[in-house]
């Protein structure tokens, strides 16, 4: 296969990706020697402890932070900055405070000068997708914490991203509007097909919706290891309750008590953050 | 109903104050000829807004308009001058981290001179004009205006700036998009602090810098003994700082409407 070739089977592509930051005279290493491809359309999830560089990782891939070494490629060409085309999920809602709902999600569309006739309609129905038909006109301020990241996933949508990236957009939900939220994203996946790279640290999470799940060791983060998730979709929340949804739910589980132990260790004996 | 209720609390302590400085001049505690009486007060101030009834030599008959009119232009034109120049500069010096470092030292130095300070060297350089007002009503209302700016800018939530970035916001777009929306609740804080310096700069420079105005009737009164007048112009004074300050928190609110939502939630 040729080199241009195989970059175009890669939605995403990380070599050798090193992260450091300074600060005055300390410095912290927080990505170490990653190497990652997501295929387009590919649903991946980053598993990993609190603390192990997956959000630096997002960061990268996003275009918010430069690697210290490394490339980091997406569609074929090495990442720089932010672009539409790589549109990112905040842990935090992140919506202009000042804008309607609606102002909120055609945003991005606008900011990019598309024709007002073309986004005006889809915002509308991506609205509905993400049940929040009917409430373009109010402000953030007057949503619950769910329906703010809902607006979150919708402003994105409207952009027609080719690639979506997630840092744990529902790390701060209450465990049934995340139940909720996690049934959202499978539906309106199914649907736009993106390619996804999701963060988070919750292994049921990971299990229910990715294609490929990838553990991260604590810090500095590495991939541990890569695992294909062989269920079927689409996939019912139910799955969540089958034998096979706990043989990998005990398998990755292990790997992740192994890093959450060493990060403990670590904190425990480290110098005071 | 809650608002009326609280009506005649917000009044008694003032009104506690009127009858004890009508009490100390009607009852002498005070020097006699030098504080005038709350309505000796009221009285004159009513010939200097309405003029007298018979004809009148006092230089201050029926001059309280044009007075207020002269001293309020020298508020705006001097507060607007400022703003437009200090809520730009304060963007830059938030935003770009070159502006600050070739702006910001000069800023923070100059802004301890007091602004009655400059007040020889305006007349020195604009003589006894408006141009003197208005460089001393812009100099004072700058500094709060530019500094709340610039505060407000580096306060903007990092993850908002992403997400502008990451929606393709070129840098103007994130400026004009979400750097200024951002520090607006800032920027009016500077307004309201820099309206008020304007009211004390107004009343300086047109004690000395120019021949109109309340400031200069406020002097003027002084060296010819009308205390009635000087208490009167006082009382207008802070009725005009308090309309001016009004009128910019009704601004704020109308166009921070969306903060009003937050504070209820």
């Amino acid at each position: 296969m040729s080199a241009v070739a195989e970059s175009a089977a890669r939605a995403i592509e990380l070599r050798g990706v090193w992260k450091e930051f300074v600060k005055g005279d300390r410095s912290v290493l927080a990505v170490e020697g990653v190497d990652l491809a997501v295929r387009p359309k590919e649903f991946t999830v980053l598993l990993g402890p609190s603390g192990c560089g997956k959000s630096t990782l997002l960061n990268l891939v996003a275009g918010f932070e430069l690697p210290t070494r490394g490339e980091v490629i997406a569609n074929g060409r090495a990442v720089t900055a932010p672009s539409p085309e790589r549109a990112v999920v905040f842990q935090e809602p992140a919506l202009f405070p000042w804008l309607s709902v609606y102002e909120n999600v055609v945003f991005g569309p606008k900011t990019q000068r598309r024709a007002p006739a073309e986004y005006r309609a889809r915002a509308e129905k991506i609205l509905e997708q993400v049940g929040l038909a009917g409430f373009g006109a109010h402000y953030p301020a007057e949503l619950s914490g769910g329906m703010k990241q809902r607006v979150g996933i919708a402003r994105v949508l409207a952009m027609e991203p080719p690639v979506l990236l997630m840092d744990e957009p529902f790390g701060s939900l209450d465990a049934q509007t995340r139940t909720l939220m996690q049934e959202l994203l499978l539906g309106v996946w199914e649907r736009h097909h993106q390619t996804v790279l999701f963060i988070t640290h919750d292994i049921e999470e990971a299990l229910l919706l990715a294609d490929t799940v990838c553990v991260m060791t604590a810090r500095p983060g590495r991939i541990k290891k890569r695992i294909t998730v062989p269920l079927a979709r689409p996939r019912p929340i139910e799955v969540t309750t089958t034998p096979e949804f706990n043989a990998l739910k005990r398998e990755l589980l292990a790997l992740i008590r192994e890093e959450s132990v060493r990060a403990a260790a670590d904190t425990a004996i480290g110098p005071a953050a | 109903m809650a608002k009326l209720l609280r009506a005649p609390w917000a009044l008694l302590l003032p009104v506690a104050l009127l009858l004890l400085w009508h009490a100390a001049v009607a009852q002498r505690w005070v020097t006699e000829g030098i504080i005038p009486s709350p309505e000796q007060v009221l009285r004159s101030w009513h010939t200097w807004i309405f003029g007298a009834e018979t004809k009148s030599l006092s230089p201050y008959s029926g001059t309280w308009v044009s007075n207020v009119l002269y001293s309020s232009r020298r508020v705006l034109q001097g507060f607007a001058l400022a703003a437009a120049v200090a809520i730009p500069l304060g963007l830059l010096i938030g935003w770009n981290r070159l502006a600050a470092r070739l702006v910001d030292p000069s800023i923070q130095l100059l802004r301890p001179v007091p602004i009655t300070a400059w007040l020889p060297f305006a007349i020195a350089v604009f003589g006894i004009y408006d141009a003197s007002a208005l460089f001393l009503i812009g100099m004072g209302a700058f500094y709060p205006i530019v500094v709340n700016t610039t505060h407000g800018v580096r306060d903007t939530n990092l993850l908002l700036l992403r997400a502008a970035r990451m929606m393709g916001a070129d840098a103007r777009t994130v400026i004009a998009k979400v750097v200024f929306p951002s520090a607006l609740p800032s920027i009016f804080t500077g307004l309201r602090l820099g309206v008020g310096v304007a009211w004390t700069a107004v009343i300086v420079a047109e004690m000395i810098a120019v021949k109109s105005g309340l400031g200069y009737v406020l002097w003027d009164a002084y060296y010819v003994g009308r205390m009635d007048i000087c208490v009167a112009t006082m009382a207008s004074v802070g009725f005009l700082g308090f309309v001016s300050d009004r009128l910019i928190v009704l601004a704020s609110r109308f166009a921070l409407r969306w903060r009003a939502l937050e504070a209820a939630a």
